[in-house]
């Protein structure tokens, strides 16, 4: 049967266009020329000027970045695997109104959760700035570390439990002895989707960021909208890029390594 | 009993938390949408309908239609990109699709503002794109790649076709691919038994990318900044004018207010459809 090769080709192009622009960047951040119309030569001075004195604020929204995005996944890996563990072992009316709850902010556009939260706040008379900027990012991450926990619940055998118990282990011996280790993989997945999530996130933090908070999207995003320094902007992306890829392929490997244990 | 409790102590940390941080502040976002604003950029005591009235204004409902236009047209875009995608990834076996996949996503899990700016980079006018066309003779010196509805589009379809990519693949890889095959014996020709076959066979798939693609299309407000000109401005780009711009706080609230009611259709079916699959599992 002979089939179309309509869909191999569509296939070949959509990678393409997904690849252009990152690799672009990438190429253009080694780029000598100031603007990007031409290749005048190999260089890493765009690297190097990231580590000029006069882009410390760069810096300081990375580090204030990365500050929120590991605590907002380490309670959002608190948060989702309790969550994940009611929704899979409780089948009742709580837990159906819980499922609604999870999965809303995930489909509800982002910017209908940063502009609530602002008037929340506004409401409230808090201060904005890291502390709004971190709950934010906690009620987004824990529904992604729910799905991903629950995921690796499905996959679980739960007479290892009623095992552990039968041989005299107390509940919470079960839980952090056999629950637990059965369940890190998928824990550890969901903080790092949360992770990247956090260091990601652009319109919510925007909404409810406070003078003096700049996280290192606001930070890119106004370079980007003011066309300022977009060599240095190529020079960042591409290290974000790197960093990304890495998290992503050890996020993989752990999902792995469940398939292949489950079978 | 303990039962009851241990459920209690699972659930409560999350959905307390979802009451208080998304709950509340969208119910928070309803009742100010009902304030007047306060000079101080601030929200105001007493209760108005100003801000409901304001979306008479003809600027509004033009933006609101052109929301819902362009997240329709790249709805339809990402599906009919993604439908092949799948179709090609399902019947694939073992390794291949692995790494084929991956290819797909990982742009995805890249940073969105970073995406963004890569195409504003790449179509900017001084850019190497636009400068190689003009010298091609393929574009006019004075057509703009960017700042325009084109370019919108195409930047809302680059950063929403995963969402279409992953849910139609996961329905075609549970796709029995020999029925395809049935259809063709049977006479059908190739594009009948996509039709008729292939696509009501990954019907619920499509149904999930068509929300995941729409839903978020509609709260775009980023791409239509960085990419678009002034004529191509969302709902999102008014909310954002609204809240940190000239600061008129129930305004915003007026304008998100009516785009949660435009996203609630499609979520509500989503909803019970998704429902429905967890009573009653295929």
């Amino acid at each position: 049967m002979k089939s179309s090769r309509l869909p191999a080709i569509i296939f070949a192009l959509v990678i393409v266009f997904l690849y252009v622009p990152i690799l672009f960047l990438v190429v253009n951040s080694f780029n000598e020329a100031r603007f990007s119309s031409t290749w005048t030569g190999f260089t890493l001075k765009w690297y190097a000027a990231l580590f000029d004195p006069r882009n410390r604020d760069l810096w300081e929204a990375t580090q204030r970045t990365l500050l929120i995005a590991v605590a907002s996944s380490a309670a959002s890996m608190v948060l989702g695997t309790l969550s994940a563990c009611a929704l899979h072992w409780y089948r009742t009316r709580l837990q159906n109104f819980n499922y609604g709850m999870i999965y809303l902010p995930i489909i509800i556009p982002d910017l209908l959760m940063g502009i609530s939260l602002l008037l929340f706040f506004v409401a409230l008379g808090a201060t904005l700035g890291a502390m709004t900027i971190l709950i934010a990012h906690i009620t987004f991450c824990a529904s992604f570390v729910t799905v991903v926990v629950l995921g690796r619940l499905q996959g679980f055998d739960e007479s290892v439990i009623a095992a552990a118990r039968d041989l005299g282990a107390t509940r919470w011996v079960a839980i952090r002895r056999v629950i637990l280790p059965l369940l890190a993989p998928g824990i550890v997945a969901g903080g790092l989707l949360s992770f990247t999530l956090s260091v990601d996130d652009y319109v919510i933090t925007f909404f409810v960021t406070g003078p003096g908070s700049t996280t290192l999207p606001l930070k890119i995003y106004s370079m980007v909208k003011h066309s300022a320094e977009l060599p240095l902007i190529n020079a960042i992306s591409t290290i974000f890029l790197v960093i990304t890829f890495l998290i992503v392929w050890w996020s993989q490997k752990l999902t792995q390594d469940q398939t292949t244990k489950s079978h | 009993m303990i039962r009851r409790k241990n459920e209690a102590i699972l659930t409560a940390p999350t959905l307390l938390w979802l009451i208080l941080f998304f709950v509340v502040p969208s119910i928070a976002m309803v009742v100010i949408s009902f304030r007047p604003a306060s000079i101080y950029g601030g929200v105001g005591e007493g209760w108005t309908l100003d801000a409901w009235r304001a979306l008479g204004n003809p600027n509004y409902p033009i933006i609101l239609w052109r929301t819902i236009w362009l997240s329709l047209v790249t709805t339809v875009i990402c599906l009919a990109l993604a439908l092949p995608i799948a179709f090609v990834l399902g019947r694939m076996q073992g390794k291949w699709r692995a790494i084929l996949l991956m290819i797909v996503i990982v742009p995805f899990w890249t940073n969105f503002v970073i995406r963004v700016a890569a195409w504003r980079i790449l179509l900017h006018p001084e850019g190497m794109l636009r400068q190689g066309l003009i010298s091609l003779g393929i574009i006019s010196p004075d057509t703009l790649l960017l700042y325009n509805e084109g370019a919108v589009l195409m930047v809302m379809v680059y950063t929403y076709l995963p969402f279409a990519i992953l849910p139609l693949y996961a329905a075609a890889e549970r796709f029995d691919y020999s029925l395809l095959e049935a259809a063709r014996d049977l006479g059908a020709s190739g594009f009948t038994a996509v039709t008729r076959v292939f696509i009501p066979g990954i019907s619920r798939g499509l149904l999930t990318a068509l929300a995941l693609v729409f839903i978020p299309a509609l709260g775009s407000y980023v791409i239509p900044d960085l990419v678009g000109g002034p004529g191509d401005e969302m709902i999102g780009n008014k909310i954002a004018q609204r809240t940190l711009g000239d600061r008129n706080l129930p305004q915003a609230a007026t304008l998100s207010v009516a785009l949660l009611v435009i996203t609630l259709i499609p979520m509500i079916v989503v909803y019970y459809l998704n429902r429905r699959e967890r009573t009653h599992p295929a």
